[in-house]
């Protein structure tokens, strides 16, 4: 059963990435508005922003990669709304097949196209001077928290595709979570912000991660946040993914 | 597998309850399907028909009453009701950025299938659609669509094709591509249940034919055995007029006039 699993979601995932080729304005349009804010902020905004000693780039970096991997996943919700819409659910749970086959599918899909939108952000990031003498490990830290973070948001996406009503009540989900970097350590220093915003900014999820993923790539020591991140992603994750297989289990009877 | 009187029944249905809500859309259905045959289950939008194949299809659970395919309990061994069957849905249940190739090599790919390729080149022959191979989906005609729908269906043999509503929507062309589909398959022996709300449809293509109404099959049996239900037939003289159909057929001059299904009404 577990070997019928892999070998189905890989069956199911080469057909998801092969819509995604086929339409690669998905990808486009996911990697294209973080790069965006990436100009704006840096060469806009930048010159009044001082954020500390290093460029300004680097610093905001690690929360464009987070604001990446937000706007990605609003299309992973689209993707499943689309296939429930479409008489393919219906053909695949009818099939003998593992049946989680069908979200799995989703999710590696979200992951893999999710990584490759961060990457190019990171491309373009280092063409704007961004520039890290992180080790490779350090690097590979980066790549697991931003890996758990891309599954704990899927699961959402996830949810929100089994339980949306219509494909534009698919993408209102994501609002929130685009919106949540922007009241965090993402663009300036949480110091910098009012009493009670700075108390909202610092206690929330994104903060935490941001600035993990800034101290490992910019070499400074990671303090308690690296914890903190990790917790709030698996935290995340474990949630959502209850809550999905729960609503999931009862659509398929 | 047990042996009982049942051998040689494909589908055994007995006492199917469904309500949603407020709504009791099953209320007892009743009716077997003989191994081999094509069993139509007729009915008006709302009748339930859908509801009784999606039970069959294991994607619904009944309130009530017991459905046996393949000899198979629906809830209680629903994974070897999955490899008995094959479901194909009242909308096309195809992938439109796919092209059909890759269509049929994902469905054999999720049957574990040796040779996907082979296998999806030998239905695009079958069913007339080589040239359409190598296109997406989404620039298929109805009734192309249709049949790769139904080609997808015929990836592993399963013994019992479902068929709900398989020509809704569907020009007369497409329709008769269609019900030639449906008997060839039956002369291979497959046992295929389809659902309708055309009369005419049911008689050119079932066997048997069950009338779901008002939650329950009200009538079952051969098109002569509904037929004989009927007052006796008066002899009347009425000029016939082609039916437009008919006219469509032979102005646009397309081959499948020549099939039984476009003369037997005559």
């Amino acid at each position: 059963m577990r070997g019928q699993l892999l070998v189905d979601t890989g069956a199911l995932t080469g057909r998801s990435l092969r819509h995604i080729t086929r339409s690669p304005d998905t990808i486009i349009t996911t990697a294209i508005i973080p790069i965006a804010f990436l100009l704006m902020f840096v060469y806009v905004f930048g010159g009044a922003i001082h954020a500390g000693s290093s460029s300004y780039v680097s610093y905001l970096l690690p929360g464009i990669m987070v604001i990446t991997i937000a706007y990605g996943i609003s299309y992973v919700g689209l993707r499943l709304f689309l296939d429930r819409q479409s008489g393919i659910f219906q053909r695949l749970h009818s099939m003998p097949i593992a049946r989680s086959a069908v979200l799995w599918a989703h999710v590696m899909t979200s992951l893999v196209t999710n990584l490759v939108a961060v990457a190019a952000v990171v491309v373009v990031a280092f063409l704007m001077g961004f520039r890290s003498g992180a080790d490779v490990v350090a690097w590979l830290e980066v790549l697991g928290i931003l890996i758990l973070l891309t599954l704990a948001l899927t699961w959402i996406a996830i949810i929100a595709g089994l339980s949306a009503k219509s494909a534009d009540g698919v993408g209102g989900f994501a609002y929130p979570v685009v919106f949540l970097p922007f009241v965090s350590s993402a663009f300036v220093p949480t110091r910098t912000m009012p009493g009670p915003v700075r108390a909202f900014a610092e206690n929330q999820p994104v903060t935490p991660i941001v600035n993990a993923i800034r101290d490992l790539v910019t070499q400074q020591p990671v303090g308690s946040d690296i914890w903190t991140a990790l917790a709030w992603c698996v935290g995340i994750l474990i949630v959502s993914f209850m809550v999905a297989m729960r609503l999931y289990k009862r659509q398929i009877a | 597998m047990e042996v009982d009187q049942a051998a040689g029944l494909a589908i055994q249905v007995h006492g199917l309850r469904k309500r949603y809500k407020q709504l009791q859309v099953l209320s007892g259905v009743d009716f077997d399907v003989a191994e081999g045959t094509i069993f139509a289950l007729l009915g008006s939008n709302g009748a339930g028909k859908t509801t009784v194949v999606n039970i069959l299809s294991t994607l619904l659970r009944a309130d009530a009453g017991r459905a046996i395919v393949n000899h198979f309990d629906v809830n209680v061994q629903a994974a070897r009701v999955r490899e008995s069957i094959s479901l194909t849905g009242q909308f096309s249940a195809i992938d439109e950025i796919l092209t059909g190739r890759e269509n049929l090599v994902l469905i054999a790919r999720l049957r574990h299938l040796d040779g996907p390729g082979r296998i999806a080149d030998e239905l695009l022959a079958r069913f007339s659609l080589p040239e359409a191979a190598a296109r997406r989906v989404g620039t298929y005609s109805g009734g192309m669509r249709r049949r790769l729908d139904i080609a997808m269906s015929l990836i592993g043999d399963p013994p019992i094709v479902l068929l709900d509503e398989p020509t809704n929507g569907l020009d007369p062309q497409g329709r008769i591509e269609v019900w030639q589909t449906v008997k060839e398959l039956s002369r291979q022996g497959t046992t295929v249940l389809l659902t309708t709300q055309y009369l005419e449809e049911a008689e050119h293509l079932a066997d048997r034919i069950g009338i779901l109404h008002g939650g329950r099959i009200v009538v079952e049996g051969t098109l002569a055995e509904l037929k004989r239900r009927l007052p006796p037939a008066k002899v009347e003289y009425v000029e016939r007029q082609p039916t437009l159909e008919e006219v469509f057929l032979a102005t646009i001059g397309d081959g499948p006039r020549s099939d039984p299904a476009g003369t037997a009404r005559a």
